[in-house]
């Protein structure tokens, strides 16, 4: 079901007078937080009746936001001393600090048929003011937790300067039966587990899919010849084409370019693998790698200038960084252990990786020039990170192990904290995370 | 899984012997272990569909059964290894010679990694001992054109536990043969 969704923001005039005095309302995610910021989110005030339901859903949607990010505290209704009765009078602060809810989320709702009008603004509590401006979201019904996520977007952005990350999608592979046979099928969700869908059947094995730069179209690997060959998918449609098809190769490890038509991809022939970019029209193959090394699982820097990859030139597999254009490679990882499927965060600034190291699996991070390596993770078998559009948390596989074991997937904060497990329907593994919507 | 060793001629035409004892043996012995095999990457059922798990099929020396149970179909690897042992190279000589003595099969070698390992590697690496096999069956004389390859990484391990007895029967190259 193609989503169709238009997202109208309107500056509200403020409805209470602005004090001098600035909020220092503010979480430093870098610095490692102690304690999670206490808030309070009122379900949204519903200007019509049938607008209720849909005013407390939106309400607990930004609160599961911000409680997921390890930053935020909710307090919950049955500790509010007044509630919001009425989106534009003015806040009782004193009944908000009493509870200690040092931020709060008010908002409005009102529907007319499908169509459906968000209104909500943040207030620093102990400031006595609003904190931003109020906004206002406007769209159909069925599109109301995307709307929910941007506001919890806005809130977390206005509180730690970042830019939020709650309204995205996570493409996946969707795996159940016995591990000796695993049916696999391409699925799309919420970043949150909600809105599951598939894009494929799990006729045949499909892995490690990647979404375009713009988060409509899917690179990833499928065994529907028989043999692995990349494949692009249209999200909307569901449709699909391969990209490569040499007779005596196989191909894998796809991922675009950050102009979206250009695609980096592993090809093995003859028992050698090397890497090659080609554009999405199968035109403009270039070879990047001519070792007699295993060469794969690139990405691109986001200005798409350097490519990051894996090797095992050297005997074991590392990291290096080249020249999208090919050309000499740098080596970047050094520590004890091997290193294989890096990810260039979208920020630029870190290289998330999977190291396994005396019989565990790590999932790291490390500056792009190799410093500062830091692992965030360490269990039986972690694998295959992927960033949140705002680099600041990183989803991943995590199996169990023994002939029962089974892939889920988890998020973890680049601090190392706030570790969860996301609920999939079945069985999960290979996720990629879209940009912002 | 019987293993065989190189010979020469003259005491292969006493191992077809010995090899028939085995097999009327065989018919009365509960079936081999049989590694699941999942559909033939070419299409169509494969071809020891049509044969099931009848040990009559095996009896005869020039069904895709008997290549499984009796010449030996896989061939073992050490972590992140594919070079080929003295086992592995005597089980692939007796797989060229079974495909040279039965032009009408071809066949595609199948690469496995072990779960120790990332995805995209463990594709490569399958990639690498599939082609091993390949190659050294090709040395022996088998035409090019009758052997494919395909990698399927850590995708489908053969046994299930997660400890070196089970990871040392996943590092393997299976061939499977497909009629025409």
């Amino acid at each position: 079901m193609t989503r169709l969704f238009a997202i109208i923001l309107a500056v509200l005039a403020l409805a209470v007078p602005v004090s001098a005095q600035q909020g220092p309302l503010r979480i430093e995610i870098t610095e490692g937080v102690i304690e999670p910021l206490p808030f309070a989110a009122p379900s949204f005030v519903a200007v019509n009746a049938d607008a209720q339901e849909v005013g407390a859903d939106i309400a607990s949607v930004v609160a599961a936001d911000l409680v997921s990010t390890g930053l935020f505290r909710q307090i919950q209704d049955s500790a509010f001393i007044s509630g919001i009765t009425s989106f534009s009078s003015p806040v009782e602060f004193a009944d908000w600090k009493a509870i200690n809810a040092q931020a709060l989320i008010s908002g409005q709702v009102s529907t007319d048929g499908n169509r459906l009008v968000i209104q909500f603004r943040v207030y620093d509590v102990f400031a006595g003011q609003e904190l931003g401006n109020g906004l206002q979201f406007a769209g159909t019904t069925d599109g109301w937790r995307r709307m929910a996520h941007k506001v919890a977007d806005a809130v977390y952005s206005r509180i730690t300067g970042e830019t939020g990350y709650f309204d995205s999608r996570i493409v996946f592979v969707s795996e159940r039966g016995n591990k000796g046979d695993r049916q696999k099928g391409l699925a799309i969700m919420d970043y949150d587990g909600a809105n599951v869908q598939l894009l494929t059947d799990d006729s045949s094995i499909v892995l490690a899919p990647r979404f375009s730069p713009t988060g409509d179209r899917v690179l990833y690997t499928s065994y529907e010849t028989g043999f692995p060959r990349i494949y692009l998918l249209d999200v909307g449609s569901a449709s699909r084409r391969v990209l490569e098809q040499q007779p005596g190769s196989i191909s894998f490890a796809p991922r675009f370019g950050p102009d979206g038509n250009t695609v980096v991809y592993s090809l093995a022939t003859g028992g050698n693998t090397d890497l090659y970019r080609m554009n999405l029209n199968g035109t403009g193959q270039v070879r990047l790698t001519s070792s007699p090394a295993i060469d794969t699982a690139p990405s691109f820097s986001p200005d798409g200038s350097q490519i990051v990859f894996e090797s095992d030139r050297s005997g074991s597999q590392q990291l290096y960084v080249m020249p999208a254009t090919g050309g000499q490679a740098k080596r970047i990882s050094f520590g004890a252990g091997r290193y294989g499927t890096p990810v260039w965060s979208p920020r630029g600034d870190l290289i998330a990786f999977t190291k396994q190291h005396k019989g565990r699996f790590h999932i790291g991070v490390m500056r792009t020039d190799g410093s500062e390596e830091r692992l965030l993770t360490a269990s039986f078998l972690d694998e295959g990170p992927s960033w949140s559009p705002n680099g600041r948390v990183i989803m991943f596989t995590r199996e169990t192990q023994g002939s029962a074991g089974s892939a889920s997937l988890y998020s973890v904060d680049i601090t190392g904290r706030n570790l969860q497990r996301i609920r999939t329907p079945y069985g999960a593994s290979d996720p990629a995370w879209s940009p912002l919507q | 899984m019987l293993e065989w060793r190189k010979q020469d001629n003259e005491s292969r035409k006493m191992k077809l012997i010995t090899k028939t004892v085995l097999v009327i043996a065989a018919l009365t012995l509960a079936a081999c272990d049989q590694n699941s095999r999942f559909d033939n990457p070419l299409g169509g059922s494969g071809v020891s569909d049509d044969f099931a798990d009848s040990g009559l099929a095996a009896s005869n020396p020039a069904s895709p059964e008997y290549f499984r149970q009796f010449v030996g179909d896989s061939v073992l690897f050490l972590v992140d290894a594919y070079t080929l042992n003295a086992s592995a190279r005597a089980t692939l000589d007796d797989q060229a010679q079974w495909l040279m003595d039965n032009p009408g099969y071809t066949a595609i070698v199948q690469g496995h990694a072990d779960e120790r390992g990332t995805r995209e590697y463990n594709l490569a690496l399958g990639d690498r001992r599939a082609n091993s096999a390949r190659d050294y069956l090709l040395s022996l004389g088998v035409d090019a054109g009758r052997v494919k390859t395909v990698s399927y990484g850590k995708e489908r391990p053969a046994q299930l536990c997660s400890d070196e007895s089970c990871y040392s029967e996943n590092r393997r190259a299976i061939t499977v043969l497909v009629a025409g």
